[in-house]
């Protein structure tokens, strides 16, 4: 029963959430709510049993994700009144594409596949079952070559931005962190021990 | 107990943990108030000052005197910020670091939810922490306080790789992300079964990332009072300024309280014979939290502050690397013999 | 060799512990507070608190009002107004101190030819508007009545040097 009620509150929140994401106008205020919205979306996992998504979820999209996503938000200073000049000309275009994944989305979570109807809920877990070291066992055998091939394509993208963004001016001074380490106080400073001048 | 259990009826459980909820916050908080004069007279005493002494005996209730004082202050909203996320971003900054106490245990049954994922809840859950300061930035619609919140954000966010990564060593070596039971995997003889011997790298380099995820000093960069005044919180006073700094305190006693449980060994006691045995595990577990923060005080009355360029070094070129090697160098001795853990 | 001591002077945090030693020395240190209103730190004889009026023995104030104070002044805290005496001696009529200027810098007592205007002892005076610091010939020379002892006093250490 109360599952249930916790279910509908989060699903109350997600939609609602997910539907100011679209609609405020204040980009960082969009930004928050999609921070609320994945939120939300980790409770909901939680009592799916998926602590290990759900906590993921949280750490990795609403921690870092969106924490920079809402830096650039907050640098931009975005003109409202500029992004809705063509509102009109591309609203054709922009419905035709909803439509396509409207249709997509149909095909793909349609009730063949993923209707509630066939499905039979899932049997409950042992008291000792652990969600992470499941994952954690099937990454690292069945799907492993799938993972490492994630993980190399993540690097590469990584390398490759990094690449991408570096530039080193020739006419900037700046110091060398090091060099200013491996300096000892031996080679820098010198006592002088001087008699005082007689009066 | 049953006459409670009786009375609420269905409700038991939901009020049995907010019971819970409030018997952890308040010590919490309480613990936060007696910080601050801790480190009030700490600081002083290593700077041959005496510190505050002045209300109550040997200045004990000048915390609670504080606490009058700010709660009397008006709190001033800037015409032209944005109020509600102005008002929110305080409670963004302090809910996480009260949200983590859940699964930290105090002692083999002491523990509010004993989750699997535990560690990962911390991680999670002081990862969120980051919103209070960025928001609050935002929200003043001031430049010391944007420039501070990006600052710190931009601080928090590097650390807590460096924090992940470190974390990541003591769950290879606990074999669990269950805090109680890397506690328990610390147990056997002495202090020399706690994890910071093998993991010492990775033990200082959590120590460290903790000071600077907490934005205390050395790493206080983002309140750096020289430069741009007090960072992200310029523009809040009173109750909305101290909630702030009540986040900020919360969070140390959440860092030191991790870090001896997961290196520290916890609630054990550091020798397995007599008059260690004697004193409960909690106070224990209470002592290694003290001695930590004690150390966090110590590095504020000794080291200057970084640069900021400085502690992004720091933190990508120096912890990153360490943590991984040592990392892999953990993983290759645990398949040796000679791992003893 | 060099290197690998470099290396682990850094890694072990070699002179980080070395400060924290240091400082750790301190905290057993003895304090040095003086705690305020009980204990109270030696003061000088030539210490520049609160301003007074003098007078001389038989009750005739010092001030001849030359002025001298007021030109020199360079917070310009002093006023003075004058005018003769039914005596036919020059005397003030006005003579103000906005304590809310003055620096303290102690020009106006060097300036006295008569060591009329002088700095106290007195440093524990408060106000709680901005009008009680402004003062006025009768409460200056009411503070000098009120500690012309010690004023004296240290006149009169101070006089060799002078």
């Amino acid at each position: 029963m109360i599952e249930t009620l916790v279910f509908y509150f989060f699903s109350a929140i997600l939609v609602a959430s997910s539907l100011a994401v679209i609609t405020v106008r204040n980009p960082v205020h969009a930004a928050l709510f999609l921070v609320l919205a994945f939120f939300t979306a980790a409770g909901l996992w939680l009592l799916l049993e998926a602590e290990f998504l759900a906590i993921v979820l949280v750490l990795v999209y609403v921690g870092a994700v969106m924490v920079l996503f809402l830096f650039v938000v907050m640098m931009l200073d975005i003109n409202i009144a500029r992004l809705r000049e063509g509102i009109w000309a591309w609203l054709p275009f922009g419905a035709l594409l909803a439509v396509v994944m409207v249709l997509e989305m149909w095909i793909v979570l349609g009730s063949e596949r993923f209707g509630l109807v066939g499905t039979i809920a899932p049997e409950g877990h042992p008291a000792g079952y652990s969600n992470t070291k499941e994952l954690g066992r099937l990454i690292y055998t069945h799907y492993v070559y799938a993972f490492e091939i994630a993980a190399v394509i993540l690097l590469v993208a990584i390398v490759s931005a990094i690449a991408l963004t570096l530039r080193r001016r020739k006419d900037t001074k700046s110091q060398v962190a090091s060099e200013q380490l491996a300096a000892r106080r031996e080679e820098r400073v010198r006592l002088v021990s001087m008699p005082s001048g007689k009066k | 107990m049953e006459f409670f259990q009786n009375l609420f009826g269905d409700a038991w459980p939901l009020v049995w943990t907010l019971v819970k909820i409030v018997a952890l916050t308040l010590p919490i908080m309480g613990t936060v108030a007696y910080l601050t004069l801790a480190e009030r007279k700490v600081i002083g005493y290593i700077q041959v000052r005496i510190g505050p002494n002045r209300v109550g005996p040997v200045g004990l209730l000048q915390p609670i005197a504080d606490a009058v004082k700010i709660l009397l202050k008006e709190i001033i909203i800037p015409s032209g910020s944005n109020k509600i996320l102005f008002v929110l971003a305080p409670v963004l900054a302090i809910a996480p670091a009260l949200v983590a106490w859940a699964v930290v245990p105090f002692s083999p049954e002491m523990v509010l939810s004993n989750i699997d994922a535990g560690l990962l809840f911390i991680l999670a859950a002081t990862s969120l922490g980051v919103y209070g300061v960025i928001v609050a930035g935002w929200a003043s619609n001031s430049k010391y306080a944007f420039l501070g919140a990006i600052r710190s954000s931009a601080q928090i966010v590097s650390y807590e790789i460096a924090m992940g990564f470190a974390l990541v060593g003591v769950l290879m070596v606990a074999h669990s992300l269950n805090l109680g039971e890397i506690v328990k995997g610390q147990t056997g003889g002495g202090f020399w079964s706690w994890y910071f011997i093998p993991l010492f790298p990775l033990f200082l380099v959590y120590l460290i990332s903790g000071v600077a995820e907490t934005n205390r000093a050395p790493f206080d960069v983002a309140e750096g009072e020289t430069e741009i005044v007090a960072g992200f919180h310029v523009e809040y006073s009173g109750m909305t300024f101290s909630v702030f700094y009540l986040a900020e305190y919360a969070n140390m006693i959440l860092v030191s309280a991790l870090c001896s449980l997961m290196f520290l060994g916890g609630w054990l006691p550091p020798f397995n014979f007599a008059p260690f045995t004697w004193i409960p595990g909690f106070l224990w577990l209470l002592i290694k939290i003290a001695f930590i923060l004690f150390l966090f005080l110590w590095f504020r009355a000794t080291f200057p502050r970084y640069r900021y360029d400085q502690i992004m070094r720091l933190g990508w070129k120096v912890f990153i690397p360490v943590t991984l090697v040592w990392i892999v160098v953990v993983g290759a001795w645990m398949q040796t013999p000679l791992w003893l853990w | 060799m060099k290197w690998f001591k470099d290396f682990f002077r850094t890694f072990l945090l070699v002179e980080l512990v070395q400060g924290m030693v240091l400082t750790g020395r301190y905290l057993f240190a003895r304090k040095i507070t003086v705690q305020f209103p009980e204990e109270k730190t030696p003061q000088s004889n030539r210490f520049r608190g609160l301003h007074a009026l003098r007078r001389y023995e038989n009750g005739e104030e010092r001030c001849i009002a030359c002025k001298l104070c007021e030109a020199v002044c360079p917070a310009l805290a002093i006023t003075i107004e004058s005018e003769q005496r039914e005596d036919g001696t020059r005397r003030t009529t006005r003579y103000d101190i906005d304590l809310s200027k003055c620096i303290f810098c102690g020009f106006c007592e060097e300036s006295c030819p008569v060591d009329s205007i002088v700095e106290t002892r007195v440093f524990e005076y408060h106000a709680e508007k901005r009008s009680e610091l402004l003062y006025n010939k009768q409460m200056l020379l009411a503070n000098g009545d009120k500690h012309e002892a010690q004023i004296a006093a240290d006149r009169a250490q101070d006089a060799r040097y002078r």
